[in-house]
């Protein structure tokens, strides 16, 4: 028996520009996230972070090697059935929250079910549920103005993982946000993960990346080293058996 | 420091046993330095010595003895409390010896011993980070608040050699581009053509 991950990079390549002079952003990295874990990637500015987590949401697409999402090839998909993917399957969480300022906190939550049509009544259901998952329902009727920046990043992960999503992406969760605060959200991220969801977060502080079950350092878009190795059949959760 | 400070510190709250000592200032530190019986006994042997301490009488009935703070032993107390601890006096640190031998010696690979600690310390930091997700937000206990302190300061020490890491390998990149920088500068087009010939 073999475990497909959730998120799985194969010898991904990224180069901008023509041959001679293309510049090389990520070159043959090979990455798995499970159901369950929490991987961290940590570099300097320029090693690549942004471009993998680009990739392994399909918002940008690999000169050479191939992202498996739920075991889905993103570069055999047609843009449609991309889209619909990355609506279903694939949550993002950024820095500076990116809510829509004009609705409410279960209205943003319930939105990317609602575009994938959704009745409405079921996707706040969903929303409502996501948002009780982070330990803010109190928050659903209000506007993201009115909310501190932890409660605002709280209702994006609520977001980014409504209705069963199986795959956080997470940029610099927490670089917006003060210590302590930084520190709760990671905690209500990593206990999503704890449920089974599978997260990929890019950082640069060591102190936020030691959330993750594993550590990955990139310098100049080599996987340079790392803090552990994928987890082992016997500890993931929620196993599902390739075909 | 002190384990020397420390005792005095606590005998200052009441006095006690050695075998109290030491579980006293295990619990108020989360056990993160653990002291043997024997090293409480040789401190207060001294802190006895040096008249900061004395017994309160005789040995109990399982010849355990009792220890107090002096008038003397009360007034170094103030005078740790009051006094700013002394970071002058820097301990030798291992691995900045380590780097800073490193750096001179032509043979030794820097960037990948500082890839190698960078992992290790990031492991570290994961442990702490274990330990403070076993332990609620918010602190319950004078307790578990002193232990939350001590994690923080291991985190936060462990986040600063990360960065002090990251530090050096940014300046060691800097120094191979200036190192590289004054040839590119002087060697003309014609040069270029010359030495790429002679590597052909």
């Amino acid at each position: 028996m073999s475990i497909r991950p959730v998120l799985s990079m194969e010898d991904v390549c990224r180069a901008y520009g023509a041959a001679e002079t293309a510049v090389r952003a990520l070159e043959g990295v090979t990455l798995q996230v499970y159901a369950g874990e929490l991987v961290a990637v940590m570099g300097p500015s320029g090693s690549g972070k942004s471009t993998l987590l680009h990739l392994a949401g399909g918002l940008d697409k690999p000169t050479s090697g191939r992202v498996l999402v739920e075991g889905a090839d993103l570069g055999s998909l047609k843009p449609g059935q991309l889209a619909a993917l990355r609506r279903r399957a694939v949550g993002f969480v950024f820095q500076d929250f990116n809510l829509i300022p004009s609705l409410t906190a279960a209205e943003n939550v319930a939105l990317p079910l609602e575009l994938d049509g959704e009745r409405v009544r079921d996707a706040r259901r969903s929303a409502f549920e996501s948002l009780e998952s982070v330990g803010v329902p109190e928050l659903a009727d209000r506007y993201p103005d009115i909310m501190s920046g932890g409660q605002q990043q709280r209702v994006a992960i609520a977001r980014a993982l409504v209705a069963k999503r199986r795959l956080v992406l997470a940029d610099e969760p927490t670089g917006a946000l003060d210590s302590q605060t930084g520190e709760a959200v990671l905690r209500v991220l990593r206990a999503r993960c704890d449920d089974g969801v599978a997260g990929l977060m890019v950082t640069h502080e060591a102190r936020h990346a030691a959330w993750a079950d594993r550590v990955i350092f990139l310098r100049d878009g080599v996987v340079v080293d790392s803090t552990g190795a994928p987890p082992n059949a016997d500890s993931l959760l929620d196993p599902v058996v390739a075909t | 420091m002190s384990i020397r400070q420390g005792l005095l510190a606590l005998l200052a709250l009441a006095p006690m046993y050695g075998a109290q000592l030491r579980s006293d200032f295990e619990a108020r530190t989360g056990g993160t330095w653990p002291l043997n019986v024997g090293q409480v006994y040789t401190t207060l042997a001294r802190l006895e010595r040096d008249g900061l301490v004395e017994g309160t009488g005789g040995p109990d009935d399982e010849g355990r003895i009792a220890y107090r703070l002096t008038d003397q032993g009360r007034a170094e107390v103030q005078r740790w409390w009051a006094a700013p601890v002394d970071r002058v006096d820097t301990p030798r640190d291992e691995l900045v010896i380590k780097l800073a031998l490193a750096v001179t010696v032509p043979s030794v690979d820097v960037r990948q011993i500082v890839q190698t600690q960078r992992t290790a310390t990031l492991r570290h930091l994961q442990a702490l980070t274990k330990l403070k997700r076993s332990t609620p937000d918010e602190a319950g206990g004078r307790d578990e608040l002193a232990w939350l302190l001590v994690l923080d300061n291991l985190t936060y020490a462990a986040e600063a050699e990360v960065r002090w890491l990251d530090h050096i390998e940014a300046r060691l990149a800097r120094e191979a581009m200036r190192a590289e920088a004054p040839t590119a500068a002087t060697s003309s087009p014609r040069d270029n053509r010359v030495s790429e010939g002679a590597s052909r």
